[in-house]
């Protein structure tokens, strides 16, 4: 058996940023283990612009974002497998993995960074009625197709919700040459970024049906027509009000699922809400020495915040690996609790003494909000009240906690994250 | 006076942005929260542009099928479906290094489409 101190799962934005920042605390043994040809995850395929402003301050496309971390990979030498798949992880951190080279292998890992991502709810999850006809894709598999294989999946395109992908795939396949009828989405707002569907959606005049769903799809070889209807506050479709479209592809963008099966088998804790796992300040999982980051722990709309996460694992495997952490000795823990509209946090635990500065919880709300606030309690005490024009489910918002806030309220055993009018 | 309410597309913030426009001429920028969201509604309102993403064939690489292209900066609005046009059956040859130019001056625009992938 293989000995690394760090062994990393995904070589996508998350794996490689851990990677990067476990080497500069320095950490020497590390592994990543990626399962496509080449490293950078989803965003090779992510060819459209808009990545980085946080990272590097300029707008770069996908492949660029990942060939800058890449590249930091390659110029510290950090070992990665491609083509690899990891089959299972023991709690004791044996990694069971394998490829075409070295056929099933084992590696005993002394910490383990999850970073696998995440990936689409595929037809089989929604419970659409009609045929299962050629041409229903998921919008991820379609922008695989156009941008990285070359293939066209449909000329006539009806695309089912409004996640980030979709919405930058009406944009691709209007492009490419192919006409998007419209977008619909079950819910009353997107759930994607406002700047998608200004520049995906309204330069390209099409139609955004909200509280919209499809109740039919026709074709029995192929994709011929699908219906959409409008539908109630309980998501049921509302007879009388459907709308047929004659088309030969379906895309779907309804929703992305953090993939956790190995992490659930070696015995890792998943919040239902997240899909992802639990994690503290650190990133910890509850199995101490596995840490969590990126889509994996939670679906993120924005690299940046994937890579200055995943960074932030790193940092703390490699201090778990080289002895420099200290010991929790108190044992104290802070519970972050949510309410009014917050639907969860990452980490959902703080444990002071291991805290660095600050800690950045981020988070979600369940609906829109307009002109209310964000607030933090510690204990009692409100400790940051922050106005927000407007807060969304496609959106994820962060609060910057202090240590020395924290330290100051004393023996406080719950810090709340809400809104407020 | 005309007023303009535009999302800024500058950064994923998306910042909600209200444009007060005298006789053509922009007046008054507010909602942004920096300084790319001024320009960007200062363009937006006069000469919208954008910058255009696509991928196109590329020879004897043996990892990638296509490579990944943009146009360098930004191009008019009107002009994104000639750009795509004009990347219609480009084949490059490996190798491709990120940067390299792909298409000198994609439809007129006076832009070229460089790569923004290895292969």
């Amino acid at each position: 058996m293989k000995n690394y101190d760090i062994v990393i799962i995904g070589g996508g934005p998350a794996g490689l940023a851990a990677a990067v920042a476990a080497r500069d605390a320095g950490t020497e043994s590390i592994l990543v283990l990626e399962r496509d040809k080449m490293l950078g995850g989803i965003l090779n395929q992510c060819i459209h612009n808009g990545f980085g402003l946080h990272t590097f301050k300029e707008e770069l496309t996908g492949p660029e974002y990942a060939g800058r971390f890449i590249e930091q990979l390659e110029e510290r030498n950090i070992t990665y497998k491609l083509n690899t798949m990891v089959m299972d992880i023991f709690p004791e951190k044996v990694v069971t993995a394998m490829n075409r080279e070295d056929g099933l292998f084992e590696i005993q890992a002394k910490a383990v960074i999850l970073a696998m991502g995440c990936r689409e709810r595929p037809r089989g999850a929604l419970n659409i009625p009609g045929y299962r006809p050629a041409g229903i894709y998921t919008a991820g598999t379609a922008q695989r197709l156009v941008n990285m294989e070359g293939f066209m999946p449909g000329k006539k395109v009806v695309i089912l919700g409004s996640g980030d992908i979709g919405l930058i795939m009406a944009r691709r396949m209007t492009l490419e040459g192919a006409e998007v009828q419209a977008v619909a989405e079950l819910m009353p707002y997107s759930g994607g970024l406002k700047r998608n569907i200004v520049q995906c959606l309204d330069d390209f005049n099409i139609p955004l049906k909200l509280s919209t769903t499809v109740v039919d799809i026709e074709g029995k070889e192929r994709v011929e027509g699908i219906t959409l209807a409008k539908v109630d506050e309980k998501s049921r479709p509302i007879p009388g009000t459907e709308e047929h479209y004659e088309c030969d592809t379906l895309l779907l963008s309804c929703g992305l699922l953090p993939e956790n099966e190995i992490s659930s088998q070696m015995g890792v804790e998943i919040n239902g809400i997240t899909r992802g796992p639990f994690v503290n300040e650190s990133l910890e999982t509850n199995i101490e020495g596995v840490f969590a980051c990126g889509n994996v722990l939670h679906v993120h709309d924005l690299v940046d915040f994937v890579s200055e996460e995943a960074a932030l694992a790193g940092k703390n495997a490699a201090a778990y690996v080289n002895g420099s952490r200290e010991e929790n000795v108190s044992g104290r823990e802070i519970k972050i609790v949510t309410k009014d509209g917050v639907r969860y946090t990452v980490p959902t635990v703080i444990r002071p003494e291991f805290m660095n500065d600050t800690v950045v919880i981020r988070f979600r709300v369940g609906g829109v909000y307009r002109d209310c606030y964000v607030s933090a309690y510690i204990g009692e005490e409100r400790k940051i009240h922050r106005k927000a024009r407007i807060l969304a489910p496609g959106e994820m918002e962060q609060v910057v906690l202090k240590k020395s806030d924290i330290e100051a309220a004393g023996d406080v055993c719950e810090i709340t994250i809400c809104l407020e009018s | 006076m005309e007023i303009r309410e535009l999302t800024c597309i500058g950064c994923p913030m998306g910042c909600a942005l209200t444009v007060e426009m005298d006789q053509g001429v922009v007046v008054n920028v507010t909602g942004n929260t920096c300084n790319r969201g001024k320009i960007y509604a200062e363009k937006e309102v006069t000469n919208p542009t954008r910058i255009v993403t696509s991928s196109v064939m590329v020879n004897g690489s043996s990892k990638e099928k296509m490579v990944s292209v943009k146009t360098a900066s930004d191009i008019p609005k009107t002009e994104i479906f000639a750009v795509c046009r004009a990347l219609k059956g480009v084949t490059v040859e490996a190798p491709v290094k990120i940067g390299d130019v792909i298409l000198k001056n994609a439809a007129g625009t006076g832009v070229d489409i460089i790569a923004t992938k290895n292969a």
